[in-house]
């Protein structure tokens, strides 16, 4: 069954549902179907559900990070120079804002099919870092959302048990982040023995220590 | 809308009356227990010997492998990837290979196929006999068993290290084929190896199989219904005690496993006793599919000449590649932006997912249960935390 067929069965079958198919120009040929974060769930479950599809085993979970792009393209203007018109090189700079990335590889253990590629994106990964948990739908996302959460900084609406995974629980940034840097006290971890010292601290400043 | 019980959350677990949660009693089993197979940690919660609620604790051992790959080249990161699944190695080699062939579109001579097949399949071999084995040292069958298979081990680490150099870092595949071909007089001895392994197995059933405190511990224990083993994505050895009839290689026909006989065991129950039963039925069928292999190998070459090893760049695009390995279905998924390394590397690990389960398998059973429960589900550290 080919990407279109199903894209186009989706689209008939979840109302209001709007799929972008995003093409691979790789030779593997896995193309992927982008899905709005708002029909996620309703898509899922369809794929799911659909006695022609039965896309039951959700295979991988990833994310992918898309860090914001700065193009600088060199554009020839005309200018006064000296009361001269001249044809001057500028250097015009384009952002286009970064996002993040979830992937899903979804196989038909009853049809044999696979793999299907769903997407979906937060668009500015600086203002908005949420997403529809589909652990609900596959429950093999469960572990693998929380790795995403916990070394992307996707945030899965409606996940169980959001917690991070392979960092400790105070541990701040998202490693896997395309512009994450190497905190310089890297073995720093907040201890009980802090909590010690500074109420020790404390008491001596009160006058506590004579 | 939810077919299958959600795992518990955090919020949810204290509906408890006062009284009886006196009476609890909460313990970290691991990081350094000698039955949790590496650095692993479950918080169990215990009403006297009953487990009441257990959260697994990953992540002691992880060193961000996919970051480390990212800024690796392609064929960097092939040696690295040996220190995932510790266990086999040959088959992580062979999955990255797999998936960098798919993203490249890169041809595999025969002879690199059947090269392929024969470690694979020997790596099959010694992780689930050790499996077995070390299930048994947990459940306290102290030595025997695991001795036994790890005297398999060594005849097969052996042949492992006469062909790649290292018994356990193999680093033998090579994008398009293998590094290095069969040193005379290898197939020779493998055939000697392969062809004791069924006299290993009969003794090993013959311990094994009808013992009666095995059946004991490890029938009803750690039943996985074949709903939850599917929505769970558990695959692997694991999937298939549970009655799901998927095996990669029969699935996705890669490399050349269509041209060989084999079956697929599967289990009815999916209980500890049939995970262990499944694994000790496949290793009979990967002795059939070595002795269809070692008698087929054609003579050619090993690697695809075309392929560039230096300077290797895939054009931009993605692709996912999965295979059997041991532990269950390990894949691969990379993007490339045209550059000499990969922007994107995931690994997805069989064992962690598998592991997505263990605290439904483990509510209500005993704690020696858990010991047991967690032995059969076949975890690797490395593969876990990565």
């Amino acid at each position: 069954m080919n990407l279109e067929a199903i894209e186009s069965e989706i689209e008939a079958n979840v109302p209001g549902c709007r799929l972008v198919l995003i093409a691979n120009p790789s030779p593997s040929g896995q193309h992927s179907l982008l899905l709005d974060a708002g029909h996620a769930m309703a898509v899922a479950i369809y794929l799911r559900d659909a006695a022609s599809l039965r896309f039951d085993f959700c295979s991988n979970v990833t994310g992918i990070d898309w860090p914001a792009k700065e193009l600088s393209e060199k554009v020839k203007v005309k200018k006064l120079v000296d009361g001269v018109e001249q044809e001057v090189e500028e250097v015009r700079k384009t952002t286009t804002p970064g996002s993040l990335e979830v992937v899903y590889h979804l196989f038909s253990i009853e049809k044999k099919l696979g793999p299907l590629v769903l997407r979906m994106s937060t668009g500015d990964r600086d203002a908005n870092v949420h997403l529809p948990s589909l652990t609900p739908v596959w429950r093999s996302a469960e572990l693998q959302e929380r790795e995403i959460f916990d070394l992307f900084g996707v945030v899965f609406d409606g996940h169980p048990d959001l917690r991070r995974l392979l960092m400790w629980d105070e541990f701040q940034d998202h490693p896997m982040r395309r512009d994450y840097v190497d905190p310089d006290d890297y073995e720093y971890e907040p201890t009980a023995h802090d909590e010690v010292l500074r109420r020790a601290n404390q008491h001596l400043s009160e006058g506590g220590g004579r | 809308m939810i077919t299958v019980a959600g795992p518990t959350a955090q919020s949810e677990l204290d509906p408890l009356s006062e009284t009886s949660k006196e009476q609890l009693l909460e313990i970290a089993m691991g990081p350094q227990h000698p039955s949790t197979h590496g650095v692993f940690r479950m918080n169990v919660v215990l009403d006297g010997e009953h487990v009441v609620r257990l959260k697994p604790v990953f992540g002691y051992l992880h060193r961000n492998h996919e970051k480390i790959a990212e800024s690796e080249t392609y064929l960097g990161s092939m040696p690295y990837t040996d220190r995932l699944d510790y266990m086999c190695p040959i088959t992580n080699n062979w999955a990255y290979a797999l998936a960098v062939e798919k993203l490249a579109g890169i041809q595999v001579p025969e002879r690199a196929e059947y090269l392929r097949v024969i470690v694979g399949e020997l790596t099959r071999l010694q992780n689930h006999a050790c499996l077995i084995g070390f299930l048994m040292q947990d459940m306290g069958a102290s030595g025997t068993p695991l001795m036994y298979a790890f005297r398999e081990r060594e005849k097969i680490l052996d042949l492992f290290e006469s062909l790649t150099g290292a018994r356990m870092m193999c680093n033998y595949m090579r994008f398009g084929g293998c590094r290095a071909d069969l040193p005379a007089g290898w197939l020779d001895r493998a055939k000697i190896v392969v062809a004791g392994f069924p006299g290993f197995l009969d003794e090993y059933e013959q311990l094994l199989v009808g013992n009666e405190i095995l059946m004991d511990r490890t029938q009803e224990v750690g039943v996985l219904s074949r709903q939850l083993a599917v929505s769970a994505g558990i695959s692997g050895p694991m999937a298939r005690a549970s009655g799901v009839d998927y095996d990669i290689r029969k699935v996705d026909h890669y490399s050349i496993y269509d041209r060989f006989a084999f079956r697929v065991p599967l289990g009815s129950h999916g209980d500890v006793y049939d995970r262990f039963m499944v694994r000790l039925l496949e290793m009979r069928e990967s002795v059939g599919i070595l002795e269809q292999a070692m008698r087929d190998i054609p003579a050619g070459p090993i690697v695809d000449p075309k392929t560039k090893i230096r300077g290797f760049r895939p054009k931009p695009g993605e692709a996912y590649g999965r295979i059997e390995s041991p532990k269950g279905e390990l894949g691969f998924y990379l993007i490339s932006d045209g550059s000499p390394n990969p922007y994107r590397y995931r690994v997805r690990p069989p064992s962690l997912i598998n592991l997505t389960v263990l605290e439904d398998l483990c509510v209500g059973r005993n704690v020696a249960d858990v010991v047991a429960i967690l032995g059969s589900i076949d975890i690797v550290l490395g593969e876990v935390d990565r």
